[in-house]
């Protein structure tokens, strides 16, 4: 099992920390092997910046993702710059309000619009972990239970609740749509 | 009080595994200026320190940065510093000042683009002749490589603990992927971690001599306000640590302060061999570009083509007979640093000729990729 994970946005959007709380999941929580890496520009917010993973049952030598698996774009930035990384058959998951992808949906095009939950939910800086759920529901990459704890363990004091609740909206969009999808897949039959 | 040594397994970045490690080695003194890429080290440490009761100061620059754990060292504590390029510059004279007065700390260079101000927030491996050479004057010294977290922790042990008996400035050659990459970190019981103290005196306070030497050619270490009779000097000294302005002085104080090291090479250096037994081309890398060389390497052997390598995890002093006998049973030898060819005069004047030696590098910014090397790797057994 080895699967490499490209997480890109602009500073500010919580991508490190997405990277961060993936990883943790990964390598504490489902024992394996985990490498995250992060690439930044020398300012506080807005540059773009982007957290690459690599899961694997196996030792990993070089610590770069060379084909994504995964790919979440939360910028247009991210998006253009990574999009070429993804393989053939990976999944891309895009934050619908921050990319104009222009992809040929359906595929396996995930648009999700974590921004605009996060905002629904009072704080728009839980995006990332709107979008974890996302990523946690319909990629097999990471545990469920492992996501929770590491979700509660990596976000500032007082606010694990909110992030948790934020984490499992993202979570049921995810199993909303893989639902529709298998209905459409087989109503197509 | 907090526990010094996080027994436990850790999801935790190459900075603060280095933080850990160095307090798992007993550091309790932490002076620096914080920079990218190694600010996480003083940030991980201004927590941590007051929680084992250590201590922790932001100093105004580098250079008093090192003046400090050199003071902290004489009184008596183990002591660190991290840093990165235009910190390390600074920090030169005083590295200096620890070799001459023969003080033992850890100086941690998380090394990223330079020259100058560089590329702050991305790799190199560029400082690596500037840790051998920077300070004037004749030297030795020690300088490890590592390429993962849980590496950099145990690399920092070693740090403190070869600065401890050998008496003089470790560095621990870090990058800024390694600094800022994050894998599990297993640290073991407190039981389990070696540690080594200097050398300390025996015998009348009054009739200490404090520069001369025991066995291994390392004087034992009084601290100050002990009461034993000490001068710290940068100044070539005697055996009592007076200045002595004579070639006769300079030799017999330059000779031992080398020697100590050049004598115990075989204790010091640390390297790996991986898939060298039957190999035809040799990489010879450290620190981060090893990651890339042991992906090149799996990657070239599944091509049927024999490639191992040599991982230094000591890169000073250089493993200089190990490179030696290297180069006279294979047919090519390929340097992989992330720097223009730095080591890669080291492997070169090792290798005497008897084999052909390349370098896979550059500038930095970026890590050198698997590929890159895979094809140098078929060039030399073209």
């Amino acid at each position: 099992m080895r699967k490499e994970i490209l997480i890109t946005g602009l500073g500010g959007q919580g991508i490190v920390l997405a990277g961060q709380v993936l990883g943790m999941a990964a390598c504490l929580a489902d024992h394996l092997e985990t490498s995250f890496t992060q690439s930044y520009g020398p300012e506080a917010r807005g540059g773009a910046c982007s957290a690459q993973l690599i899961i694997s049952d196996k030792p990993i030598h070089y610590p770069y993702v060379r084909e994504a698996d995964i790919l979440v774009c939360m910028s247009q930035g991210g998006y253009e710059k990574y999009r070429p990384m993804l393989k053939d058959e990976g999944t891309l998951i895009i934050d619908q309000d921050m990319v104009r992808s222009g992809e040929a949906v359906p595929g396996d095009v995930f648009s999700v619009p974590a921004t605009r939950m996060a905002e629904e939910l009072g704080r728009k800086m839980m995006a990332n972990i709107v979008m974890l759920g996302f990523v946690t529901s319909v990629t097999s990459a990471v545990s469920l239970e492992g996501m929770l704890s590491s979700v509660a363990d990596s976000v500032p004091k007082g606010t694990e609740k909110t992030n948790i609740a934020a984490f499992n909206k993202g979570y049921d969009l995810g199993q909303a749509m893989l639902k529709a999808r298998m209905k459409k897949a087989a109503a197509r039959h | 009080m907090e526990p010094a040594v996080l027994t436990g397994e850790h999801f935790l970045n190459g900075d603060v595994a280095c933080a850990e490690g160095a307090l798992a080695a007993g550091c309790r003194f932490f002076a620096g200026y914080p920079i990218t890429p190694a600010t996480e080290i003083a940030e991980h440490m201004s927590k941590r320190l007051p929680q084992v009761g250590g201590v922790f100061i932001q100093m105004e620059d580098e250079i008093s940065a090192m003046a400090a754990i050199l003071g902290a060292s004489c009184a008596g504590a183990k002591s660190m510093t991290a840093t990165s390029g235009p910190g390390f510059s600074l920090m030169m004279e005083n590295i200096g000042l620890g070799i001459t007065m023969e003080t033992p700390c850890v100086l941690v260079n998380v090394q990223r683009a330079g020259p100058s101000t560089g590329l702050p927030t991305l790799g190199a491996q560029g400082d690596m002749m500037q840790a051998r050479w920077g300070s004037h004057g004749h030297y030795e010294i020690i300088a490890l490589a590592p390429a993962s977290p849980q590496e950099i922790f145990y690399q920092t042990i070693t740090a403190f603990n070869l600065s401890e008996t050998y008496r003089l400035p470790v560095l621990i050659m870090a990058d800024e992927i390694v600094g800022h990459l994050s894998e599990r970190v297993i640290i073991p019981d407190s039981s389990k971690i070696k540690l080594r103290s200097r050398p300390r005196p025996k015998g009348r306070k009054d009739r200490f001599l404090p520069y001369r030497p025991g066995a291994n050619g390392v004087a034992p270490m009084a601290h100050a306000g002990e009461g034993y009779m000490v001068h710290f000097t940068g100044l070539t000294h005697d055996e009592k640590g007076y200045p002595v302005m004579t070639a006769e002085a300079q030799a017999e104080m330059v000779d031992r302060i080398t020697g100590k090291i050049r004598k115990n090479l075989d204790r010091i250096i640390q390297v790996e061999r991986y898939r060298l037994e039957d190999a035809e081309v040799a990489l010879i890398s450290y620190g981060i570009s090893t990651r890339s060389s042991l992906a090149a390497v799996d990657e070239a052997r599944e091509q049927g083509i024999k490639a191992g390598l040599l991982r230094l995890l000591t890169v000073w002093p250089f493993p200089e007979d190990m490179v030696r006998e290297l180069a006279k049973r294979v047919k090519g030898l390929i340097t992989v640093e992330l720097n223009l060819g730095q080591i890669h005069l080291e492997v070169q004047r090792c290798a005497e000729g008897r084999a052909p030696v390349v370098l896979v590098g550059h500038a930095g910014g970026s890590v050198i990729t698997p590929e890159e090397i895979v094809e140098k790797i078929k060039e030399q057994v073209g």
